[in-house]
């Protein structure tokens, strides 16, 4: 098989190296692995988005709002189980139970929304931005408008010390969770038959139905199991915060944009890299130069379109 | 009594939007024959290929496929009738590998032995290639994979959209060698080409399009034998493309 080209993959590393250069190793080390968490909290939250977009051409506006749902539901799973089950058990459950109202709320929405604009990026974009509204609106109307706590299990607070610098548990915790479901989705995409036609069907839908493959059948699948992936994201941002508030989703929704855009739009791998990199990014130059932190992102977007229009990974073009 | 044609094509009407391409299509298909369809550019044979795959909605009109109206259906269900589709752009999927796009064709993603080795034989240069990623091959190794890929599960009718574009002479030579054995197997083909020469030696019948209609139909043979009769028909449609 062909190589593929080094480059993307070296600015992570590159990036890494360049702010050991300007800091000590335990203010390094630490900002590495808040960066690589907050950069699989996105991917978490952003992978569903690039995923819908890549089989479906829909860019989903209303993304954020099922980030949001998720966390909603982790507050109902806590409150209503936690006399009864503890620690990572009841996140768990939370997440499972997030990820299954994301997915359902998902088929809902395809159904009622996007199936109707098939084929139409402007009026996708209006439907679904109306759609973020009438999500966030009933989100409040189900659990209000104050923002609800969300506290972590005893077992995911605190810090571990690890070679002079401390790192918290909960952001190891999210490491583990992100790369788990980044590879379980870059298996299922790369060896199993139903990522094959996913892949093909993103490069070339006609020619799936071509082939005898229901292609709509497939894109509600993924379009409910982007959303899931939303929810749990949502319980992963929630359990960050500790807190959660309908405007959750909203407020990460442009970082999510920007992530999917600086790794390719559709492209999964480069979701992942994308995410990590403006992680990154943020907690270095959070650390350096704080006055900057505010246009990281979109600086750092700016010099990889610059650099790659079609974003660090982009998938193949028919 | 003679066999009723596999595939017939009854006044078929199609629009792309406001535009009206085909102006009532009739065509007939006999099984294990190459149907070749001739005729200018924009004539509509493109368009008759996709409205019988269901890619275009035939607006009127039949399509009956082995005696089942198909003209009402999805593209996947058309599929898997039994028909293979090889588009003008060749549909290949450039991000996949040689192996994967062989295995999207297959009903269960497992490969018949014997024929996987027919395939493999007709278009020795993918084995070689076999995990290669299919962006990377020549025009005419994809158009070799296009059509390897339509024939590696049992089909009953193979529909190829000019296979012959855009490829050198000598990728063209392969290419019909590789047509002529599935001709020699009695595979039923409906050919869109515009090489005259590679047309002549696959068809059995042939149809001439022009704007949107059949104006002709009979077999290959004797519109090879009769230049007048080609100087009228594709010299008409060579002045009205002009």
């Amino acid at each position: 098989m062909r190589p593929r080209d080094p480059l993307p993959y070296l600015v992570l590393p590159a990036l890494a190296l360049a702010a050991l250069a300007v800091m000590s190793f335990p203010a390094w080390l630490t900002l590495t692995v808040a960066g690589i968490a907050m950069g699989c909290m996105l991917f978490l939250a952003a992978s569903g988005l690039t995923l819908i977009f890549g089989l479906m051409d829909v860019l989903n506006f209303a993304h954020g709002g099922f980030v949001t749902l998720g966390a909603f539901i982790a507050v109902s799973v806590v409150v209503t189980w936690a006399p009864a089950i503890g620690g990572v058990a009841l996140v768990a459950l939370a997440v499972l139970a997030a990820a299954v109202a994301g997915a359902l709320l998902g088929l809902v929405f395809e159904r009622v929304l996007i199936r109707r604009v098939a084929g139409a990026p402007l009026r996708q974009i209006l439907i679904t931005m109306g759609g973020a509204i009438i999500l966030q609106q009933a989100l409040i109307v189900l659990w209000g408008a104050e923002p609800l706590p969300l506290p972590r299990p005893e077992n995911l607070r605190g810090s571990v010390i690890f070679a002079g610098a401390a790192l918290e548990r909960y952001r190891l915790a999210v490491i583990g969770v992100g790369v788990v479901v980044f590879a379980a989705l870059a298996l299922t995409l790369k060896r199993t038959r139903l990522g094959l036609l996913v892949r093909a069907a993103v490069e070339n839908r006609e020619m799936v139905e071509s082939l005898g493959f229901h292609v709509d059948r497939l894109f509600r699948l993924v379009f409910a199991a982007g959303t899931a992936l939303a929810a749990l994201g949502g319980v992963v941002w929630a359990l960050h915060a500790e807190m959660v508030t309908a405007d959750l989703g909203a407020d990460i929704t442009i970082l999510l944009f920007i992530t999917v855009i600086i790794g390719g739009l559709g492209s999964v791998g480069g979701c992942f890299l994308a995410a990590l990199l403006v992680g990154l990014a943020d907690n270095y130059v959070g650390f350096l130069a704080p006055k900057l932190a505010l246009g990281t992102d979109i600086l750092l977007m700016l010099i990889v379109l610059l650099w790659r229009p079609r974003g660090l990974l982009p998938v193949a073009e028919p | 009594m003679a066999e009723p044609p596999l595939l017939t094509l009854a006044g078929v009407h199609t629009h792309i939007g406001r535009y009206h391409i085909l102006h009532g299509v009739d065509l007939a298909v006999a099984a294990g024959e190459v149907s070749v369809l001739l005729g200018r550019n924009g004539a509509g044979k493109t368009t008759t290929l996709r409205s019988i795959m269901g890619l275009w909605r035939v607006s009127r009109g039949a399509i009956d496929f082995a005696g089942q109206p198909i003209a009402a259906r999805a593209t996947p269900d058309i599929a898997r009738l039994g028909i293979a589709y090889v588009p003008e752009n060749m549909g290949v999927f450039s991000g996949l590998t040689v192996a994967e796009n062989f295995r999207l064709a297959t009903p269960s993603g497992r490969f018949e032995p014997q024929r996987l080795a027919q395939v493999m034989r007709a278009f020795p240069v993918l084995e070689q290639k076999w995990q290669v990623r299919a962006g990377t091959l020549s025009g005419g190794q994809k158009q070799m994979l296009a059509i390897g890929r339509a024939i590696i599960a049992e089909r009953r009718l193979l529909i190829i959209d000019e296979p012959s574009k855009g490829l050198a002479p000598v990728m063209v030579g392969q290419l019909l060698d590789a047509l002529l054995a599935l001709k020699r197997a009695r595979t039923t083909i409906l050919l869109v080409e515009q090489n005259f020469f590679l047309a002549r030696a696959l068809g059995d019948r042939v149809a001439v399009m022009d704007d949107g209609r059949i104006v002709h139909t009979g077999t290959m043979a004797a519109l090879a034998e009769d230049v007048a009769l080609q100087s009228r028909l594709l010299g008409l449609s060579l002045e009205s493309h002009q």
